[in-house]
């Protein structure tokens, strides 16, 4: 990747009363060490400071890890603020990882997610997909590529 | 067979003469990084002495076992943590399990309860039900242990925040069922200093946190003296991603230091000794985690005896639960997962544990189903009954390499709570305190986290299903359990608003008061909170009374 990846802010975010941040944490240190500009959140965060600290740094990358299983009310309502914001949610990429079941991918594709991330997916997959997608973002690019589990996948335009 | 013409005398000539016989590696090393050699030998244990260290099961230094019988008196406790959706949910799971041969109960609470917040409370909204059970009031808590006896069964408590409320919910529990609450049985983990550490279910600030455990020990050595009042726990240490070596070197750090606290507030260590607990972590490392066990209770019976000059010799003796490392579970071909949790649970009764929880194949995709918790529990009992390895005791002791791997592990962790204690200018408890303002310990999990995910990268750790063996188009197929987490919520929701309409608002309001005083008095906050409990307060009003006393904790984000 011949990207300038200091340019890219990134936005680690736990999301509700959740302590597990091992995964949160491993991948702060991850991004920081591969060059990109990293903010963490911290624990026990509302979807209001979720988004509002997304808003404030203009990130250009929202990961958010749940291993609580609430990623179903919160992932939701973290994106419908910021839309409301006045966020073009196909401007950011949006990330979750942790505990997610398979049958929730779809809906949280759905909803605006770029990437859902499971346990065990090597780290410089997952950058290697920010990477992409910041590119595709900013190319406004047809072909779209979602992460989903551990699989790369690729839309291509109708 | 190669015969060699030379007279092999010792290891070093042997390693000598077969130096060209090339291995898979430069190096071998357990999963704490302990160099590991190509054989051991009796030169490999001069430094152990069999009656000094090792010695007699029930007999100090207990490295062999607390007790004299060990499995063949009786099987260790089948005590497998669950808890789900609302307590009726959990109660029919508690009942599946105990007919299906389950020994003891061990209760997994939600988020919010373990954050002492009611379900009713913003920052629980789609927390309700999902990690846990969601207990608000006493109300639940009866209907959590319906057609299940006080005194016929014994129940472990999850929960450290609110852990005084829980407490005495099972206090008044004991009373309504008319049960004496001196035979009160079971075990609350009470130990808010790994949650510093790792766990992160943080409320109080350090200091109040520990004060209020000590109001538990001062209760619960008079009134519940054969209930464990801590669960002093390296689990979570070694989930958030320390070694194991760690793991052992920081909870038994803990637990002197609660030793300590309750030494100062005049607690009679002999008495308090015997109701303290541990709970660690069985990882994927077999011979470490055996060796990890046995230094444990020789650290601690040292410790309990030599240091704190306890003379009880029931004070001595280091009791622990164990749980398969949920961190070794992998999303990918989960049904490997019921291979590594049977060597984990091989590994932990191997190295003496009083009582297990495996875990179920399919958690690292959600909690586990019914199937899923019952081939976990056929687990342990096909240890117990099929593999005949519980009809002698400690039946390692002896090995050269695992008794001296128990040697190196337990002068590693001796060097870790020796800089602790230094940190604390020679009292521990203080160390401890220090440690957590400057983020020592979550900097030495923190790297061991990191180093570990690296090697898995590097594919020095071979995880099979994940970093090799991989199964390319893998499929999910495990049926999970479902929660309606809003519907849950809805219920629970009107059901406190219904108690708070019928309940006596004058008793609760005095209650509550009662605890703000004592805690306002330094004095005693269990009494008050057991009046509280039986007049219906919520577990978030009691612990908005302790809140606004002793204030609230905010975590520092460090990365």
């Amino acid at each position: 990747m011949n990207m300038n990846r200091s340019k890219i802010k990134i936005l680690v975010a736990k999301p509700g009363l959740d302590g597990h941040d091992r995964g949160a944490r491993v991948l702060c240190r991850f991004f920081r060490d591969s060059g990109y500009e990293v903010i963490y959140t911290g624990l026990h965060k509302t979807a209001e400071e979720v988004a509002n600290a997304a808003l404030q740094e203009d990130v250009d990358v929202l990961g958010m890890s749940f291993l609580s299983g609430a990623h179903e009310s919160y992932v939701p309502k973290i994106l419908n603020l910021l839309k409301n914001n006045g966020v073009d949610l196909n401007e950011i990429v949006i990330l979750v990882g942790g505990t997610i079941p398979e049958e929730h991918f779809k809906r949280l594709i759905d909803l605006g997610v770029d990437g859902v991330f499971i346990p065990g997916v090597p780290l410089n997959e997952i950058s290697d997909f920010i990477d992409l997608k910041i590119k595709e973002k900013r190319d406004k690019s047809e072909a779209q590529h979602y992460f989903v589990g551990t699989k790369l996948i690729q839309k291509n335009p109708v | 067979m190669i015969r060699t013409e030379k007279n092999i005398m010792n290891k070093k000539d042997w390693e000598e003469e077969y130096v060209k016989y090339k291995e898979r590696k430069d190096h071998f090393k357990t999963l704490s990084g302990i160099n590991v050699d190509r054989l051991y030998t009796p030169e490999d244990i001069t430094d152990v002495d069999y009656n000094e260290d090792i010695g007699y099961p029930g007999v100090y230094p207990f490295t062999r076992g607390p007790y004299p019988t060990m499995y063949r008196g009786r099987i260790w406790t089948y005590r497998m943590f669950s808890g789900f959706g609302l307590a009726e949910d959990t109660n029919k799971r508690w009942h599946m399990l105990l007919k299906n041969g389950e020994t003891g109960l061990s209760t997994a609470f939600d988020f919010p309860t373990l954050m002492g917040r009611d379900s009713d409370d913003p920052l629980a909204i789609g927390e309700v039900g999902k990690c846990g059970v969601a207990i608000d009031t006493f109300e639940d808590f009866k209907r959590l242990f319906e057609g299940i006896r006080t005194d016929e069964v014994s129940s472990s408590f999850t929960i450290n925040p609110p852990a005084a409320i829980i407490y005495g919910m099972y206090n008044a529990l004991a009373d309504v069922q008319g049960v004496d609450r001196k035979i009160l049985r079971g075990t609350i983990q009470n130990d808010m200093l790994k949650e510093f550490h790792a766990q992160n279910t943080l409320v109080l600030p350090p200091r109040p946190s520990l004060k209020i455990i000590g109001d538990i020990f001062e209760f619960g050595v008079d009134v519940n003296p054969k209930f464990n009042l801590i669960s002093i726990s390296g689990y979570h240490i070694r989930e958030a991603g320390s070694t194991a070596v760690q793991e052992l070197a920081f909870t038994l750090a803990d637990g002197m230091a609660y030793v300590v606290l309750a030494k100062e507030r005049g607690i009679d260590l002999n008495k308090l000794g015997p109701q303290l607990s541990f709970f660690f972590n069985s990882h994927n490392d077999f011979f470490e985690e055996v060796a990890k066990f046995r230094a444990a209770r020789r650290i601690w019976a040292r410790f309990m005896r030599e240091e704190m000059g306890t003379t009880n010799p029931e004070a001595w003796k280091l009791k622990f639960h164990t749980q398969t490392a949920g961190c070794s579970l992998t999303a990918q071909q989960p049904l490997n997962n019921i291979v590594r949790t049977t060597l984990q649970a091989f590994a932990a009764v191997l190295g003496g544990t009083q009582s297990l929880h495996t875990n179920s194949f399919d958690e690292a995709w959600a909690l586990p189903s019914d199937e899923a918790a019952r081939v976990a529990l056929r687990t342990q009992q096909i240890i117990a009954y099929e593999s005949n390895v519980a009809n002698t005791i400690d039946p390692l002791a002896g090995s050269y390499f695992v008794e001296n791997l128990t040697r190196r592990i337990e002068e590693k962790a001796l060097e870790y709570i020796d800089y602790i204690k230094e940190m604390g200018d020679g009292n521990i408890l203080e160390g401890e305190f220090i440690g957590i303002d400057q983020e020592y310990f979550i900097k030495e999990i923190g790297d061991s986290a990191y180093k570990d995910q690296r090697n898995v990268e590097k594919r020095e750790r071979i995880v099979v299903g994940v970093n090799e063996f991989v199964l390319e188009d893998e499929k999910l197929t495990v049926p999970l359990l479902q929660i309606n987490e809003e519907e849950l919520r809805d219920i629970q929701v009107k059901r406190i608003e219904q108690i708070k309409e019928r309940r006596d608002t004058k008793e609760v309001e005095s209650s509550l008061e009662e605890i703000q005083a004592a805690a306002d008095e330094d004095k005693n906050i269990m009494p008050p909170i057991i009046r509280a409990i039986k007049a219906l307060a919520t577990e978030g009003e009691i612990m908005g009374v302790l809140k606004n006393v002793y204030g609230i904790w905010s975590k520092p984000t460090l990365l």
